[in-house]
């Protein structure tokens, strides 16, 4: 059984400019230990699927599934604190800017002591030791001194490290990372993702990575989920993701990575962008910037078919048996 | 810490001599000679007139006036009320605590109901809630005083009866004075029912007077509240699973509370003008109603004493909030000094 399991999953917006859909039919299922990655241009709706899962989205958001379960219990249904008994224990988030996530009025030690008393309810020794244990563990040097640090006097890649010992306190099964190295240098960005990768070895926990890095993809993940404006296209194992991408957009995506167009005078691009709220075209949402768009493709929305061992959203799938390339 | 404090001390030096221009100045620029209101209906010879000019040191050039006023100030000397021959800095220390009663209850109720309303309708941004509380509070933020105090004291001391009309306590009582403050001292005192009469008789003036600060405060929790609620580690405490008790009234409010703080320290001066509104209306005998009745009389000393005084508590009060914003969010005591 999986530990995540959504099926159909909708996240709608009302605003003046009429219902605004930021999720569309997404489905995800991660299993215990797995690794996945989510990956999509800003606005592709990748973090917002993950903040529903979550239940973090603002009161104005319309979220709709067909299924949407976590360990077999019904995400949608359960109240708002039997949600919160799972949200920070079971399932938590780390997220894309560690200087502004941590709150600065609060020492660090409260605030990873904080989680540990409100779903562990352990007494304040148990909690500073806890607490000196997780610093540790995420690689911060003197961690006792840093208990009583402001997030102020913390640099951004320490502030991440607190974020994710204050994700894993309560040894949680899933752990959901929008973007954590987004806002950090890169020699720092590679330790960040070397840590959350360590840690969900040792743990055993599943990890959800949420990013636009495909370098970070490649090195990490298992699974691979390509969301396009809100729409999940294609998901596939990682290798055979990057070996054999059936999804024009993911194609397009790959072909536009730096190492992978050595020799060419140009990066290649993909042309126009993404649809916004008012210009949503009739069919696929990739048809007016795809290369192989045929006229099926503006008619109808292609629908999500399993194909082998891929998940695709596409009439024209490239390099797949039986399909023109 | 020991910086930044003795940086907003040095701070103060400038408005302190700035307030006391202008408390000197305005008394001044009032028409009516001091003497001749002192006088009142009987006649005075113009030889008596410029004995008393003389022996209050009215007849020296008005420069030289305020420099033996400062002089006097900076030895602790207020003057001497030209009414009633007695030290200034005595006559309001006895009226202050009246005030200070007032005003203090006043605050609390502004902060008790203002801060959880103004938090509430954040929390219920473009509800029907958060209209109607912003919409009572911008009636209460534009309420005139004296206006208000007549309209309370006619439906509820009038029509309905229910509450004395002026006063601090019902005259059946005499409560000693131990320490100023009539709710403590009819405690003190152990008679029956005074501190039942003392409190009957706040009623109303702590309504008037609490009225605009409740509104302001209210207002501004509300929009320091929404700029708190959308940011990153307010999201962070709700990925916790903290209760919304906590995420609200902790991880929000204690960054939204810089904000607060400021506004509720500037309502003090807020207060005190409205006491002097407030005091005269409901007979409450406290350094607005002595203010007045100062002005009236032209008793220049009275005035520019209690104009100083009143501005120095003040003065203090903003000093105390700036040293809490370094206690709130550490952030502000690291950048200063």
């Amino acid at each position: 059984m999986s530990l995540l399991e959504i099926r159909n999953l909708s996240v709608e917006f009302e605003t003046v400019k009429g219902t605004f859909r930021a999720v569309d039919g997404v489905d995800l299922s991660i299993g215990e230990n797995d690794i996945l990655s989510i990956v999509g241009e800003s606005g592709s709706g990748k973090s917002v699927s993950m903040l529903a899962v979550m239940g973090l989205l603002p009161w104005t958001a319309n979220v709709t599934a067909d299924k949407m379960e976590f360990e077999g219990r019904n995400l949608l249904t359960l109240s708002s604190k039997e949600r919160r008994k799972i949200i920070g224990q079971d399932i938590s988030m780390i997220f894309q800017e560690p200087m502004s996530s941590l709150n600065p009025c609060f020492t660090v030690g409260f605030q990873i002591g904080e989680t540990l008393k409100e779903h562990l309810g352990l007494d304040r020794n148990a909690r500073k030791k806890r607490a000196i244990e997780l610093l540790d563990l995420v690689g911060i040097p003197a961690p006792e001194e840093r208990l009583k640090a402001f997030p102020h006097q913390l640099s951004g890649g320490m502030s991440q490290r607190v974020m994710i010992a204050m994700a894993i306190a309560c040894n949680p099964k899933l752990l959901v990372a929008d973007e954590p190295t987004t806002a950090l240098d890169v020699t720092i960005q590679a330790q960040i993702i070397d840590l959350l990768v360590n840690l969900q070895n040792e743990k055993g926990m599943a990890l959800v990575l949420i990013t636009h890095d495909m370098g970070v993809v490649a090195e990490t993940a298992k699974r691979v989920v390509v969301m396009y404006a809100g729409q999940q296209v294609e998901q596939q194992e990682a290798n055979g993701l990057f070996a054999t991408p059936h999804h024009p957009y993911t194609h397009a995506l790959l072909d536009a990575l730096p190492e992978r167009s050595l020799g060419l005078d140009r990066l290649p691009t993909i042309e126009g962008i993404v649809p916004g709220a008012g210009d949503r075209p009739d069919g696929c949402l990739f048809s007016p910037r795809c290369k192989y768009v045929q006229d099926d493709c503006r008619a109808s929305v292609p629908p999500l078919e399993n194909i082998s061992d891929t998940t695709l959203r596409c009439f024209h799938p490239v390099d797949l048996e039986g399909q023109a390339t | 810490m020991f910086y930044f404090v003795l940086k907003r001390i040095a701070l103060l030096v400038p408005i302190f001599f700035g307030v006391t221009i202008m408390a000197f100045g305005f008394i001044r620029m009032l028409p009516g000679d001091p003497v001749a209101a002192l006088a009142g209906e009987r006649d005075m010879t113009p030889e008596r007139h410029a004995e008393i000019m003389l022996k209050l040191g009215l007849d020296k050039p008005v420069w030289q006036q305020y420099l033996d006023y400062i002089w006097n100030l900076l030895h602790g000397d207020f003057g001497t009320s030209v009414l009633t021959n007695r030290p200034i800095l005595d006559e309001f220390l006895e009226l202050f605590p009246a005030t200070i009663e007032l005003g203090l209850t006043a605050m609390i109720l502004a902060v008790v109901i203002g801060v959880p309303i103004g938090i509430f309708a954040a929390v219920k941004r473009g509800t029907l809630y958060d209209q109607g509380i912003m919409g009572i509070s911008l009636v209460g933020y534009s309420m005139p005083i004296f206006w208000w105090g007549l309209l309370l004291i006619i439906l509820f001391g009038g029509v309905w009866g229910l509450t004395p009309i002026s006063g601090r306590i019902s005259f059946l009582f005499d409560v000693e004075t131990v320490t100023g403050f009539l709710l403590i001292d009819a405690l003190l005192s152990g008679e029956e029912g005074a501190f039942a009469s003392a409190m009957h008789h706040m009623i109303l003036p702590t309504i008037v007077l609490g009225t605009i600060p409740l509104a302001i405060i209210a207002r501004q929790t509300r929009s320091a509240m929404l700029e708190v609620l959308s940011e990153d580690y307010v999201r962070t405490a709700r990925a916790k699973g903290l209760s919304p008790l906590r995420v609200y009234g902790l991880h929000a409010l204690r960054n939204a509370m810089i904000t607060v703080i400021t506004v509720i320290g500037l309502q003090v001066g807020t207060l005190m003008a409205g006491a002097i509104l407030t005091e005269t209306i409901f007979s409450w005998p406290g350094i607005g109603k002595w203010i007045i009745f100062s002005v009236f009389s032209r008793d220049y000393y009275a005035v520019q004493g209690g104009l100083v005084l009143i501005a120095m508590i003040i003065m203090s009060v903003n000093l105390v909030v700036d040293l809490l914003y370094g206690m709130i969010n550490p952030r502000i005591l690291h950048t200063s000094s």
